[in-house]
C-alpha cells in the first residue's frame, strides 16, 4: 500500500472533520466530526506503521480506547444538556457568555 | 573634654529619672488603684523632693569644680545616622544648675500644694502622673546636651501642658484651651526645627559642645544664615514662652488646675524660651538683628500684656497676662545680652509668680468650696465675686501682698533687683544702640502698669466689702496647712531671692552674675557701664514708677462700688477694648483660623479629598479595572463555535510557526 494516497485520504478526512466541527451546530454531529478527525489520525498512524514499525499500530489502539471513553462521556454530557435545555443546538447553549 | 568627675555628678541622670519613675508608678496607680491617694501623694511629692536633693548635690559638686566648660555625660548613641551623630547626653553647667534647682525646688513646693488643692478630685493619680512627667521633660529640656535632646524635652513639656490644661476634659472649653495651646505651640516648634536643621547644615553637628565654639568661625557676624537661625529659634521661643505674636494660648491655659498654672504656665515651662536664648547666646551674639528683635518683642509684649491685665476680672487671667508681661521682661534682658539679668528675673519670677498663682489657687479653692456648700453657680474665679477675703484668709492675703510688692518692684524684695537689672542693662545698651532707649521706656511703662494691675487684683480680692454672697460668706475659710506651707516657703524665697544677685551698686557681690559667667562670657557683648549716678537715677525712677502705680490704684479704684459678676454692667470704651484683650483673638480668628478652616473644608476636603483622592484615585482605579474587565468579557460569547474557531486559528498559527 502506498503511503501517499493513504495520507491524502487521512488529510481529507481530517479537513472534513475540522470543517464539520466549525460549521455544524448540532452537538451530535460535531461529536461525530471529532471522531472523524480521530480516525483520520488513526489512518495516518497505520500508514506510517507499515514503514516505520508497529509502534504506530499500537498507538491506534490507544486512540480507539480514548475515543470509546470519549464517546461514553461526551454522549452522556449531550444527554444531560438535552434533558435540561431540550435542544442540542450549540447556538442556544451559551451560559458562559460574559 | 574634662575627665569624668566623681560620683555625685556622674549620677546626674538620677535627677530626671526620679520624676520619670514617679510618672510610671503614678500612671500605674491611676490605672490600677485610682483611690490610693496616700500612695500617689508619697510617690508624686517624694520623687520631686528626692530629685531636688539630687539636683542640689550635683550643683554643690559643680560649685566645687566650677568648670569653665559644661560637664557632658554621654549615655548612649541615640541617632547615629551618617554625619549626624546624636548621643543621648546630659550636660551640667552653671545655667542648667540654676534651672534644675528652680524646676525641682519650686516644683516640689507646688507638688505639696497640689496634695491639698486636688485632694477631692477623682483624677488625683492621673494628675500627679502628668505632673511628674512634666518635671521629667522639663529636666530633660534644661539638661540636654544637644538640640535634639533638648527638643525631646521641649515637645514633652508641651504634651504635658496640653494634658494638664485639658485635665478636666469633660468640659469642652477646657479641651479647646488644651488644643489651642498645642496648636499654637506647633507653629513655634516648627521654627525650632527649621533652626535645628539650618544649624546642622552649616556646622555639621547638633551638640552644644560643638556648635557654640564653632559658631563664630562658621557664621559671619550679622550674616543672613545666623540671623535666620536665631530668628527661627526665637519663633520657637515666642510659642513656648508666650510672646507676641504667639502669646494667645497662655491666658486660655488657665483652664487647667491652678497648681498647673503655677508650675507649668508661670514658673518653669514658659521660661524655656528664655533658657533657649540664654543657652544659644553664642549664636544670638552674632546677629544684632535677632538680638534687637528679641529685646523689642520682649519689651512690646511686656507692655502689651500689661495693658490687657488692667481690665481682666478673672483672677487667674490677670496673673496669666502678668506672666506674659514678665516673660517679656526676661526676653528684653536676654535680648540685650544681659543673660544673667534675664535668668535672675526668671528665677525670682518663678518664686513670686508661683506664690501668686498658688495664692490665687488658695482663694479659688475657698471660693469654690463656699459656692459648692450652698450649691450656688457663681464664678469662683471672678474678682467681682470676691472682696474682703483678707478677713477670712489672712495667711494667703499677707503672702500674696509680699508677692505683689515683689512683682511691682518694691525694694528690697526679689523682683525689685531682677527687674531693675534688666531695665538698667537696657538703658546702658541704649548708649550704643538708641533703639534700646525705646525698649527701656516700654519696660518702665510696663512696670507702672504692673504695679497698678497687681494692686487692683489685691484690692478687689482681699479688701473692701465682701461680694461673695450672704450665705456663702460663712463658708469662707483659710486653706489647710498643706497648702499654706508651700506659700510660706515661696514667700520666704520671694523676700530673700534678691540676695542671689545684689548688684555692686548696693554693696552686693552680684553672685549669680559671677556664677553664670562661664556660660555668658562667650556671648556677652558688654555695654559701657553707666556711672553710679545714672544707675541711682534709674533705680529711683523705677521705684517711683512702681510706687506711683500702686498709689494710683489705691486712689483710682473703688472696691466699694463694685457689683458682683452677675450684676455688673458691661464695659464701655477703652475698658471694653482691654477687657476684650484688644480683640486679638477675634483678629486671629478672622485672618488665620477662618481662612485655614475654609481652605481645609472647601478646598482640601471637598475638592482634594473627595474629588481627587476619593473620586479620581480610589474610585477611578475601580472604574478603570471594570472597564478593562468589560472589554475582556466581550470575548466570552459562550458559543462553542467561536471558541473552536479561535482554537483552530491558534493551532494553525502554532503549526505555521513550527513548520517555518
Amino acid at each position: 500500500m502506498l503511503l501517499g494516497p493513504a495520507l491524502t485520504v487521512s488529510g481529507v478526512l481530517f479537513a472534513l472533520g475540522v470543517l464539520g466541527v466549525l460549521l455544524r451546530r448540532n452537538a451530535i454531529v460535531i461529536f461525530m466530526c471529532v471522531e472523524l478527525m480521530l480516525n483520520a489520525a488513526n489512518l495516518a498512524f497505520v500508514a506510517f506503521a507499515q514503514q516505520l514499525g508497529v509502534a504506530g499500530q499500537i498507538f491506534v489502539f490507544f486512540v480507539m480506547a480514548v475515543a470509546a471513553a470519549e464517546a461514553a462521556v461526551g454522549l452522556a454530557i449531550i444527554l444531560a444538556v438535552y434533558r435540561h435545555r431540550h435542544t442540542v443546538d450549540l447556538q442556544n447553549i451559551n451560559l458562559l457568555k460574559g | 573634654m574634662i575627665p569624668l568627675p566623681p560620683l555625685p555628678l556622674a549620677l546626674l541622670w538620677v535627677v530626671p529619672a526620679l520624676p520619670l519613675a514617679g510618672f510610671v508608678v503614678n500612671g500605674a496607680l491611676a490605672l490600677a488603684a485610682p483611690r490610693a491617694k496616700r500612695a500617689v501623694s508619697i510617690t508624686g511629692v517624694g520623687a520631686l523632693v528626692l530629685a531636688f536633693a539630687a539636683a542640689a548635690l550635683a550643683v554643690v559638686e559643680l560649685a566645687q569644680l566650677h568648670p569653665s566648660a559644661p560637664l557632658v555625660f554621654r549615655y548612649w548613641e541615640w541617632l547615629p545616622v551618617g554625619d549626624l551623630q546624636v548621643a543621648l547626653a546630659l550636660q551640667l553647667d552653671q545655667l542648667s544648675a540654676v534651672m534644675i534647682l528652680v524646676v525641682t525646688g519650686v516644683g516640689a513646693l507646688i507638688h505639696v500644694f497640689s496634695v491639698g488643692y486636688m485632694h477631692d478630685d477623682p483624677g488625683y493619680a492621673r494628675y500627679f502622673a502628668y505632673l511628674n512627667l512634666f518635671v521629667f521633660f522639663m529636666l530633660t529640656l534644661v539638661l540636654g546636651a544637644s538640640f535634639p535632646v533638648m527638643f525631646v524635652g521641649w515637645e514633652g513639656v508641651g504634651l504635658c501642658s496640653y494634658l494638664l490644661i485639658g485635665f478636666w476634659f469633660t468640659e469642652k472649653i477646657n479641651a479647646d484651651a488644651g488644643k489651642k495651646a498645642f496648636i499654637v505651640n506647633r507653629i513655634g516648634d516648627f521654627g525650632f526645627l527649621v533652626a535645628m536643621l539650618l544649624i546642622f547644615r552649616h556646622t555639621g553637628s547638633l551638640d552644644f559642645g560643638v556648635v557654640f565654639p564653632k559658631a563664630s568661625a562658621a557664621f559671619a557676624v550679622g550674616g543672613p544664615v545666623v540671623t535666620a537661625i536665631t530668628l527661627f529659634l526665637f519663633l520657637g521661643c515666642t510659642g513656648k514662652s508666650a510672646q507676641i505674636p504667639l502669646y494667645i494660648w497662655l491666658p486660655d491655659a488657665m483652664q487647667g488646675p491652678t497648681p498647673v498654672s503655677a508650675l507649668i504656665h508661670a514658673a518653669t515651662m514658659v521660661t524655656a524660651g528664655v533658657y533657649l536664648v540664654a543657652r544659644c547666646g553664642a549664636l544670638f551674639a552674632l546677629s544684632p538683628v535677632a538680638s534687637a528683635t528679641v529685646a523689642g518683642v520682649g519689651a512690646l509684649t511686656a507692655l502689651f500684656a500689661a495693658t490687657i491685665a488692667l481690665k481682666q476680672w478673672d483672677i487667674k487671667r490677670v496673673l496669666a497676662y502678668s506672666t506674659v508681661s514678665q516673660l517679656g521682661y526676661m526676653f528684653l534682658g536676654v535680648g540685650t545680652g544681659a543673660y544673667a539679668a534675664g535668668i535672675f528675673h526668671l528665677t525670682t519670677h518663678a518664686f513670686f509668680k508661683a506664690l501668686l498663682f498658688l495664692g490665687s489657687g488658695s482663694v479659688i479653692h475657698a471660693m469654690h468650696r463656699a459656692y459648692h456648700a450652698t450649691h450656688a453657680h457663681e464664678d469662683a474665679q471672678d474678682m467681682r465675686n470676691m472682696g474682703g477675703l483678707a478677713r477670712y484668709m489672712p495667711w494667703t492675703a499677707a503672702l500674696m501682698w509680699i508677692a505683689t510688692l515683689a512683682i511691682a518692684g518694691i525694694p528690697p524684695l526679689a523682683g525689685f533687683f531682677s527687674k531693675d537689672e534688666i531695665l538698667g542693662a537696657a538703658f546702658a545698651r541704649g548708649a550704643v544702640r538708641p533703639a534700646w532707649y525705646v525698649f527701656w521706656g516700654m519696660g518702665l511703662a510696663a512696670a507702672l502698669l504692673t504695679a497698678f494691675y497687681m494692686t487692683r487684683l489685691m484690692l478687689y480680692t482681699f479688701h473692701g466689702p465682701n461680694r461673695t454672697g450672704d450665705r456663702e460668706r460663712e463658708q469662707l475659710h483659710e486653706a489647710p496647712p498643706v497648702m499654706t506651707g508651700p506659700l510660706v516657703a515661696l514667700g520666704a524665697l520671694t523676700v530673700l531671692g534678691g540676695a542671689l544677685n545684689i548688684p555692686p551698686l548696693f554693696g552686693g557681690g552680684a553672685r549669680l552674675e559671677h556664677w553664670l559667667a562661664p556660660v555668658t562670657d562667650a556671648a556677652f557683648t558688654p555695654a559701657p557701664d553707666a556711672s553710679p549716678a545714672t544707675e541711682w537715677v534709674l533705680v529711683v525712677s523705677a521705684v517711683l514708677v512702681a510706687a506711683v502705680g500702686m498709689v494710683g490704684a489705691f486712689r483710682l479704684l473703688k472696691p466699694e462700688a463694685l457689683a458682683p459678676a452677675r450684676l455688673a454692667p458691661p464695659e464701655r470704651g477703652l475698658g471694653r477694648l482691654l477687657w476684650k484683650k484688644w480683640y486679638v483673638d477675634e483678629l486671629y480668628d478672622a485672618i488665620v483660623v477662618r481662612p485655614v478652616l475654609w481652605l481645609s473644608r472647601e478646598v482640601l476636603w471637598k475638592i482634594v479629598d473627595m474629588r481627587l483622592v476619593d473620586g479620581l484615585l480610589v474610585n477611578g482605579t475601580a472604574a478603570a479595572s471594570r472597564a478593562l474587565g468589560w472589554v475582556g468579557s466581550r470575548l466570552q460569547t459562550g458559543e462553542v463555535g467561536v471558541y473552536v474557531v479561535l482554537f483552530v486559528v491558534g493551532v494553525l498559527a502554532v503549526l505555521g510557526a513550527v513548520v517555518r
